[in-house]
């Protein structure tokens, strides 16, 4: 637990270099997505249209792109010699609601982390400026709500 | 040609995700936790996404169209409404209650975690509403205007 009325920051130079090329990294797909096919590299919009109905004939685009997001975590552990850590506390009914809420939200607000946070920042979109302060609030909002208030 | 370029850049993405440690939810819950043990590392990987992009944008929207033909899509809506504000916040309650957005999600699904693949699915049904609730809302106003102008 830390001090009361301490404000307590958690990082190591390392976590500083590994998170700011792994946001590099981000950055590179997104503008090779434009690059290439012309499109923002936003995942919900890629993962919600793998379903019918499809408005276009992109469907392998969308698909590969996904494979790939699926693929990189092993590409990883090939290059890094190492295992991803992904360490997931929810429970069932948390993954269940915060799914939904995922899923529904972004497709609602026209992106998530990756359409409105990096690329349409990026483009200094107000509508994405708006959508991240939002959702960047609202999930601050949460975790507080369940760390600091119920599970306090 | 459009097929391998979307898959590198999934993979690209992917890595980015791994190598920040934005596909670990106890991480993306220590950078929300603002009041707690706050590990602010995340923040850097957001701004060098967006930095990044921002310079690669300039540069590759110089071009009339993509480098693999067909044309630049571009998000055209300018309007701050409900949806965008309402379904932005409802986003940010579940990330937080979780630690998972989608990508982190899909890419974390290759650890072959039964709760990843539980998010995911309940993640997938909750796109599905809401593109039914479009839908529905869509056919709603074209049956009250035929002519078919958007509400």
């Amino acid at each position: 637990m830390q001090a009361q009325g301490v404000w307590v920051v958690n990082m190591t130079a390392e976590d500083l270099m590994t998170a700011t090329a792994g946001g590099a990294l981000i950055g590179l797909a997104a503008v090779l997505m434009m690059a290439t096919i012309g499109r923002i590299a936003g995942v919900s919009g890629f993962a919600s249209r793998l379903f019918p109905p499809y408005a276009d004939d992109q469907l392998l685009v969308r698909v590969a792109f996904v494979a790939g997001l699926i693929g990189a975590p092993l590409v990883f552990t090939l290059l890094a010699g190492r295992a991803v850590p992904v360490s997931l506390t929810a429970g069932a009914p948390l993954l269940i609601v915060g799914g939904l809420l995922v899923g529904f939200g972004a497709v609602r607000g026209g992106g998530c982390t990756s359409g409105h946070g990096v690329c349409g920042m990026a483009r200094l979109s107000r509508r994405s400026i708006i959508a991240t302060l939002t959702f960047m609030a609202t999930a601050a909002v949460t975790v507080f709500v369940m760390r600091h208030v119920i599970g306090g | 040609m459009r097929v391998l370029a979307s898959f590198t850049s999934g993979i690209l993405f992917g890595l980015g995700l791994a190598v920040s440690g934005l596909i670990n939810p106890a991480k993306v819950l220590a950078f929300l936790d603002i009041a707690g043990n706050w590990d602010p590392s995340l923040a850097f990987t957001m701004a060098a996404a967006v930095l990044v992009t921002f310079i690669g944008y300039r540069l590759v929207l110089r071009r009339q169209r993509p480098l693999l033909g067909g044309m630049f899509h571009l998000p055209t809506a300018t309007d701050i409404d409900g949806r965008l504000i309402g379904g932005a916040a409802l986003f940010g309650i579940g990330w937080g209650l979780v630690g998972f957005c989608p990508g982190p999600a899909l890419a974390a699904l290759s650890t072959g975690s039964a709760h990843v693949l539980l998010f995911v699915i309940a993640m997938f049904a909750g796109m599905a509403l809401a593109r039914w609730l479009d839908r529905s809302a869509v056919a709603a106003s074209s049956q009250a205007n035929p002519t078919g102008g958007k509400a």
